[in-house]
């Protein structure tokens, strides 16, 4: 059962608030807290618009993990950061596209309503933990300092709410880390503050890009089941960006792959990993290096991302991909085509698409029709 | 910390003697003595017996070593000896000169600072827009001009045609701030440009930082961001780059005292370059490179203060 | 065409900046530097304009013919050949003297007007942009080799010789620069020479290195640490041959930026120094002199304000295109700006 401030708060933010009422306390229907439709951010650089995110759209569902795949360059990161409205400016815009939180576009909310929602409906943590802590606050100042700014606590009220959360993300010592300065900390202590940070105001969901990469790989098993348990705890909504298919096995419930500024698949986890329908994906699962195929030469996929400012007119990953034909060149596929059961942007399940090879292309047979 | 300010002070002591030894080299060794005499004395071709017994009265035919013990003696005893050209006291009139420089120069410098961070602060707040695009042209345009035309200027147009202020003079007491004013407005108007230029993009470095990114996705506005999270950041280098606007400072305490007649240690400095005073611009060169080193020791520990990095090392 | 020694020092300067600036937009780095600077109207109306100085200061240099009290001149002198020295004083475009107690008529029109004997105000600021070149380059001629050397000497080896550099650098900058520069100057008037461009420009070089020095050794530290530097010791390239080939290449941007910007400030450290005293003797004529000889104009009645107007200017135009220049120098060349 969501939690009474989840559900409440939501509730209330909802437009259907006056209508036919359910009880509150009755939901338990999978409910869509994030829908992204069609987000375009592009960059003004020499050259012409740098589209780093062209189209994206997916959907997070309350209490759920989504995670973002896709190489340096995808436009994942800056998928996450469109959401709270953070591109960095003045290169970066919001061209177009909706961000439906809870039901409301929030690109249509004024500065003041973003700035609500930031750190207490929609928290979000980086990859850097060195640099993303002001270097001359203590831990404590910083900490408070989210609560303050949303009115949830004040004084010593708020310092107390501090020392416990920094107890609940694993910091031994409390009272002695809330003195301290952030190069005082270790880099997996300090991601630790981030998350503590993160989820001093109970948000409904939390983006986190990347949150392990700069990490020992034995604090990244740490972070994530951190990550994990606090999920569980509190009932909130994960929005995981990650390059790392190992990471995205281990904490999501459902995957969107990006390459070259779109999602080319989407799907439950367990779906994606049993049969991944994308070249793009494809050849994701078979560059691991695996035991199975051990003395062989590892499996690259050829070929560059294209720049961000030139992208193909026609399939963006048509270079670089095994199956490719002449229609792929030219004519851009649709995100999710009639032959297959999930959105996968690849000609090869469009039964629309007239010239199309009679091979398949995935390793299972319950591809084309 | 007291660890680090001990070291600090430790470190300045043979950088003195350094200073002393450099300038002894300078000063009595680059120079002969009988080069000397024929300068100050006042005859054209001044006869060999003349010579010897000027140099022997000031001091300069003893051996180099003693020389030297003697000048570094009176140097840190602040016992400057007589003029060259005027045979008065200079430790006595350097006293005197104390008062009006430090008026003048707590004035321009505070002055200034505040000017400069506003300024700064205003500019990067509004980067990008056409505020922060002229100011950064009315910056450079004030950085070209070279302090002596606003010093003329300056004088010609607020005393002379407007008859604003005094133009010139000085009086001890509580109406010393008048004659200050003018030179001290001066200096704030010429120090403009480089300063703001230069703290702008300290704030505009951190501006860019992510714990500011960190600071916004938390739903800190954007007031609270610049106030409590990037100037505590640029503070760091702005304090470094206090020092090293005090030697503009003693510039400007030469330019601006010997044009307004304030009768401070810079118009006794021009004095003493004008009559060829070595004695004088000796004891005046010591005492500023001792000023310039208090400063600098005193910018470090306010450094150090500042970055928590710092401290605990 | 006679050419006299200290004519060939400003052509060289000028020659050898060209040289410099062409040879290195051979380097992909500076052939974009170059594109986006040409972009900018901006920024070459402002080369345009110091080119402009740069030409006159150039033909201030070349000598000519001998006039007739033996005083070499130059193609400018030649130029103004067709306009004589008046008495004093004459506002621009003037038909009289003025600040005489009965004013004469002008033999000539003068379109800023005459100084206190006369000379022909326009004339006196050409001849000034001579000055003002030298001063400012030959001082970062003077100043950058000992900065560039000492600072990668400290930068790359470290330790003792590190140490002894910065002590002694740090020894020469506790002094306040205006003083030591008085005092350099002071000291060699004093040795017989003459106060001349060279002595001055002396000067200036043994205060400004330090602020070079400084960043030269900032930046050989670090690329010292870099992977590359360390490939080629492991190679077995010899110390020199990599602060040569290696490091020095990597310190050009940032040492040409701050040179050229060291070109304005020393412009004006000039105008300074002459306001002071020790600076340009008046028969050598500088926008300083003109500047400083205001003090007492100003005050006069009537008002004398075309002689220091005139200069200040030229002082501001040239020192601001150098600025600008610089700055969008640094800007194309920073490798963060780029996409």
């Amino acid at each position: 059962m969501p939690s009474a401030t989840l559900s409440t708060r939501a509730y209330e933010a909802s437009p259907n608030v006056g209508q036919a009422s359910l009880p509150v306390t009755h939901i338990k229907m999978p409910d869509v807290l994030l829908q992204l439709e069609d987000l375009k951010t592009y960059f003004t650089v020499e050259g012409g618009p740098a589209r780093a995110v062209d189209g994206v759209s997916f959907t997070v569902e309350q209490g759920k993990t989504l995670a973002i795949v896709g190489e340096s360059g995808c436009g994942k990161s800056m998928t996450g950061l469109s959401i709270l409205q953070l591109v960095p400016e003045p290169a970066g815009y919001i061209d177009g596209g909706k961000v439906l939180f809870e039901g409301k576009d929030l690109l249509d909310s004024t500065w003041e309503q973003m700035r609500e929602i930031r750190g207490k409906d929609i928290a979000m943590i980086f990859q850097e933990p060195m640099t993303s802590l002001n270097p001359v606050r203590t831990i404590g100042w910083q900490l408070v300092e989210a609560m303050e700014v949303h009115g949830t606590a004040r004084g010593a009220e708020a310092r107390k709410r501090a020392m416990d959360s920094l107890d609940r993300v694993g910091l031994s010592g409390p009272d002695v880390v809330m003195r301290q300065y952030p190069h005082e900390l270790s880099g997996g202590m300090r991601q630790r503050v981030m998350i503590a940070m993160a989820l001093s105001n109970r948000p409904k969901l939390l983006i986190a890009d990347e949150p392990t990469t700069a990490l020992d790989v034995t604090v990244q098993a740490q972070i994530l089941a951190l990550i994990r348990e606090l999920q569980q705890e509190t009932g909130m909504s994960v929005l995981l960006i990650t390059h790392d298919l190992g990471i995205v096995a281990e904490v999501s419930d459902s995957v969107a792959v990006m390459y070259a500024g779109q999602v080319v698949e989407s799907a439950s986890t367990l779906d994606l990993f049993k049969s991944p329908m994308h070249p793009y994906t494809q050849g994701l699962f078979a560059s691991i290096p695996s035991r199975s195929r051990r003395g062989q030469d590892l499996l690259t996929l050829d070929g560059i991302v294209p720049p961000a400012t030139a992208w193909p007119s026609g399939c963006r990953f048509e270079p670089r991909c095994r199956h490719a034909w002449g229609t792929c060149k030219s004519v851009a596929p649709k995100a999710a085509p009639k032959g297959a059961d999930r959105p996968v942007r690849c000609h090869l399940y469009d039964p629309d698409i007239a010239d199309r090879p009679s091979t398949s292309a995935a390793p299972t047979a319950e591809v084309l029709p | 910390m007291l660890w680090y300010v001990a070291r600090r002070i430790l470190y300045s002591i043979p950088i003195l003697i350094g200073v002393t030894l450099f300038t002894f080299l300078l000063f009595f060794v680059s120079v002969t003595p009988q080069q000397m005499a024929r300068h100050n004395l006042s005859a054209r071709n001044p006869k060999p017996a003349q010579i010897k017994a000027w140099v022997k009265q000031h001091g300069y035919d003893k051996p180099k070593v003693v020389q030297f013990v003697d000048y570094t003696k009176s140097l840190f005893t602040f016992q400057f000896g007589k003029s060259d050209a005027t045979g008065q006291d200079i430790s006595d009139r350097l006293r005197h000169g104390i008062l009006p420089s430090t008026e003048l120069g707590v004035i321009m410098f505070t002055a200034s600072l505040i000017t400069n961070v506003f300024f700064a602060v205003y500019f990067a707040y509004y980067r990008g827009t056409y505020v922060d695009n002229w100011g950064r042209l009315l910056c450079v345009v004030v950085m070209s001009i070279t302090t002596p035309v606003f010093i003329i200027a300056g004088q010609y147009i607020f005393g002379i045609i407007l008859k604003l202020w005094p133009i010139a003079g000085y009086h001890i007491g509580m109406t010393s701030w008048k004659f200050v004013f003018l030179p001290a407005l001066i200096g704030v108007i010429s120090g403009f440009g480089g300063s703001v230029r230069l703290y702008r993009t300290f704030i505009l470095e951190e501006i860019n930082q992510d714990y500011v990114r960190t600071a916004r996705a938390k739903g800190v506005p954007e007031g609270r961001t610049l106030f409590l999270h990037v100037l505590k950041n640029a503070a760091i280098p702005f304090i470094t780059s206090i020092v090293l606007s005090i030697p503009f400072l003693i510039t400007g305490s030469l330019l601006y005292e010997s044009f307004f007649g304030i009768p401070g240690i810079g118009n006794i400095t021009v004095e003493a370059v004008q009559g060829q005073d070595f004695a004088t611009i000796r004891a005046v060169t010591f005492f500023y490179t001792i000023l310039y080193v208090i400063g600098a020791i005193m910018t470090d520990i306010a450094y150090a203060a500042a970055d928590p990095r710092i401290r605990l090392e | 065409m006679t050419m006299i020694l200290s004519d060939i020092i400003p052509i060289a300067i000028v020659g050898l900046f060209l040289f410099v600036i062409i040879r290195a937009g051979r380097e992909p780095l500076w052939e974009e530097a170059y594109r986006r600077l040409g972009s900018n109207r901006q920024t070459m109306a402002a080369i345009v304009v110091m080119s402009l100085f740069i030409a006159i200061g150039i033909l201030d240099s070349i000598t000519v013919s001998v006039s007739n009290s033996g005083k070499p001149q130059t193609i400018v002198d030649v130029m103004f050949r067709g306009i004589p020295q008046e008495r004093t004083y004459s506002e621009p475009m003037g038909t009289v003297t003025v600040g005489e107690p009965h004013p004469h008529e002008l033999k000539h029109k003068h379109i800023f007007g005459t100084d206190g004997v006369g000379r022909d105000v326009f004339y006196n600021m050409l001849k000034g942009c001579r000055t003002a070149i030298i001063i400012g380059c030959l001082t970062q001629l003077i100043a950058m080799p000992v900065a560039l050397v000492l600072g990668m000497l400290a930068g790359y080896f470290g330790k003792l010789t590190d140490d002894l550099i910065q002590y002694a650098y740090t020894v020469l900058d506790s002094i306040p620069g205006v003083l030591l520069l008085i005092v350099i100057i002071t000291v060699l008037s004093l040795k017989g020479q003459e106060r001349g461009l060279l002595q001055i420009c002396t000067a200036l070089g043994v205060t400004s290195w330090v602020q070079l020095c400084r960043l030269v050794r900032g930046e050989t530290l670090k690329h010292r640490d870099r992977d590359y530097v360390r490939a080629a010791r492991a190679l077995g390239v010899s110390h020199g041959r990599i602060l040569l080939r290696h490091i020095l290449p990597n310190l050009l941007p940032i040492l040409i930026i701050t040179a050229t910007l060291g070109v304005s400030g020393n412009i004006i450290s000039e105008t300074i120094l002459t306001y002071l005293g020790v600076g340009v003797p008046p028969d050598i004529g500088s926008w300083g002199n003109m500047i400083d000889s205001a003090r007492m104009e100003l005050a006069r009645q009537p008002v004398i304000w075309w002689n220091f107007s005139v200069a200040s200017l030229a002082v501001l135009i040239l020192v601001l295109c150098i600025n600008i220049f610089g700055d969008a120098l640094r800007d194309a060349v920073d490798p963060r700006l780029r996409s």
